[in-house]
């Protein structure tokens, strides 16, 4: 009965979406729309063809591991074809003529930009936070993923966004909001995975063995509930047709630039913060094979960070239209929330204490313990340049840039990596990892590169900022913008070069993993220390 | 008065004010007397289930493994 239901909503689905791409007003909405009749398509013949076989016995004795799996194959693909474009576009600065005549306008710098940021963020990042809360939930409540295929959803409908999201770039579909560039229908379709996400995570909250609901669940939750809230609210648009992704925002003006960088701030805060503290709170005790440092300072950097992120987004708007009382409120709790990251910094890395010497010996530590170096690092940097004297000579310079790549380089690529190591051997049964010592040249691969990323900007940036600002007795400006630009070109080579080192570590990191899931013998992993 | 001007008024008087007494709250709250013992046993969850805790109360509970495929093999 079910598979009747099942067969004539996916028909009506595959009817729609012909409809639409007939009726299309634009390219990227006809190609989507192409999409979605392509695969509603197939999942109508896969039921169509398997509606007799008898319901397939779920063993649920043990956990829900395969979406897991899943997880880890696509975090690890999409961070590579992430990589891949950051470094792409890294030269298309350096060498314009790499913005080439015959691929325009699908593969200029301005298209191929957010293709990058989303492919790094959303994909790899989302892909890795999604599949680490599924597994963690899940450990750390004693309870199988509660909603059976529910997290499968989750899984498939997130990537066919990251699908959607990145074609449009290509097409030139974007709402020109920066990390939101997805037009209404993208949009809609999010929110309708997040509310699965959400309900599966929760489900498996209230299903726990363990009384208490461990912090790592904390951050994971918050980050669920808090990206929902923002992604709802930066989103609000009305499209010009159903027919067409073209929309218009419903915020205008200051009001609009408030709500986006409300809405960003908090997604670094939130998804590549809070998010990834709750993976830092499961692994790196896990892989320590101790627990915590302290649980206190973790609930207190838990607080803490949520009632001061929430406040930080208008240091993204120092000297524009922004009332001043607005951006020194963004400013003051930027400064303020230096404490609390810092705090868990330290929280993590004296998780170590007794076991320094795993430094020597434990490459996947070691590449947690660099990300976590990396999260003080630019949660001190990010409180600095939020002042606004000191936002006056690095906003709009590559120094911002420089600053979110060593968070988002160091900081989550290191401890999604790590993740990554602790995992994949764990969910297909093998003793280690392929290639220890592989893991070592992505480490040092990893860190050369973010060294001489970030190093590289923050030369550019400043000599930028100080070019821009420097004028002569008369009072006229000395520089010209094509001077500045003209100025940078070794510093985007060396930033060039960095990124090639991180690429190529992920393609070893690749490799690996592939080496770990095909070959060697199946044995249950090693597991940290016993419980008691 | 203006719905703007009345929920910045709000906000920046009461709101403000139970946002800091709660947050106040939960360090005291985290500090409370006999957390030590809780926070200590709840910081110790990710080294237990590491096999999904098994209901069905067996005395081997041999279901408990993850990988039954590789059991001693």
């Amino acid at each position: 009965m079910t598979n009747y239901l099942k067969l004539l909503a996916l028909g009506l689905v595959v009817f729609i979406a012909a409809l639409a791409a007939n009726w299309a007003r634009d390219l990227a909405y006809q190609i989507h729309a192409l999409i979605i009749m392509a695969i509603a398509s197939g999942m109508f013949i896969w039921v169509l063809r398997t509606t007799d076989d008898p319901e397939p016995r779920i063993d649920a004795s043990g956990y829900m591991d395969g979406v897991v799996r899943a997880g880890v194959i696509a975090t690890g693909f999409w961070g590579v074809v992430g990589f891949l474009v950051g470094v792409v576009i890294a030269f298309q600065l350096a060498f314009p003529v790499l913005n080439l005549d015959w691929a325009q306008p699908y593969a200029n710098f301005g298209r191929l930009r957010p293709l990058h940021t989303s492919a790094v963020i959303f994909a790899f990042g989302g892909n890795a936070l999604i599949m680490s809360s599924f597994y963690i939930v899940q450990r750390t409540c004693g309870a199988r993923l509660w909603g059976g295929n529910l997290a499968w959803f989750v899984f498939w409908g997130y990537n066919l966004f990251i699908v959607l999201a990145a074609t449009g770039y290509l097409l030139g579909a974007t709402q020109s909001k920066e990390y939101a560039e997805p037009e209404w229908y993208v949009d809609i379709w999010l929110t309708i995975v997040w509310v699965a996400f959400l309900v599966v995570y929760l489900g498996t909250i209230f299903t726990r063995k363990e009384r208490h609901i461990y912090v790592a669940n904390w951050f994971l939750l918050s980050f669920i509930i808090t990206v929902a809230m923002l992604h709802i609210v930066n989103n609000i648009s009305i499209p010009v047709s159903i027919w067409g992704s073209k929309s218009v925002q419903v915020f205008a003006g200051v009001q609009d630039a408030m709500t986006q960088w409300w809405y960003g701030h908090n997604a670094v805060g939130f998804f590549l913060t809070a998010g990834f503290l709750g993976m830092m709170y499961y692994f790196v005790p896990k892989q320590a094979g101790r627990p915590v440092f302290s649980y206190k300072l973790s609930i207190i950097h838990f607080w803490a960070l949520i009632f001061l992120y929430i406040w930080a987004g208008p240091h993204h708007l120092h000297y524009t239209a922004l009332p001043d009382w607005a951006s020194t409120l963004g400013m003051v709790f930027s400064i303020i929330l230096w404490m609390p990251s810092w705090g868990g910094m330290i929280n993590g890395l004296m998780t170590l204490q007794g076991a320094w010497d795993k430094l020597r010996t434990d490459p996947i530590i070691r590449m947690m313990v660099i990300s976590l170096a990396f999260y003080g690092m630019s949660t001190f940097e990010g409180p600095m340049m939020s002042i606004r004297a000191v936002n006056s000579l690095s906003h709009y310079t590559d120094w911002t840039i420089g600053h979110v790549h060593s968070g988002a380089l160091g900081w989550n690529g290191m401890i999604t990596f790590g993740a990554l190591y602790f995992l994949t051997p764990k969910l297909w049964g093998r003793a280690q990892m392929y290639s220890m010592s592989a893991i070592n040249w992505h480490f040092w691969l990893a860190t050369i590169g973010i060294v001489l990323y970030a190093s590289s900007m923050w030369v550019t940036g400043i000599m930028e900022g100080l070019m821009w600002r420097e004028v002569d007795a008369q009072g006229f400006l000395v520089n010209s913008f094509a001077d500045t630009v003209s100025a940078k070109f070794p510093m985007y080579v060396v930033r060039g070069l960095g990124g090639v080192l991180y690429l190529a570590g992920a393609l070893i990191m690749a490799w690996n993993m592939w080496m770990t899931i095909r070959g060697g013998e199946k044995v249950t992993a090693p597991v940290g220390v016993p419980a008691e | 008065m203006e719905t703007y001007s009345f929920l910045r008024e709000l906000a920046d008087s009461w709101v403000l004010l139970a946002l800091t007494l709660f947050f106040l709250g939960t360090i005291v709250w985290a500090f409370r007397p006999g957390s030590r013992e809780t926070h200590r046993e709840t910081a110790d969850i990710p080294f237990r289930n590491d096999t999904l805790p098994c209901d069905k109360g067996c005395p081997d509970c041999a279901c408990k493994t993850a990988f039954k495929f590789d059991l001693e093999a």
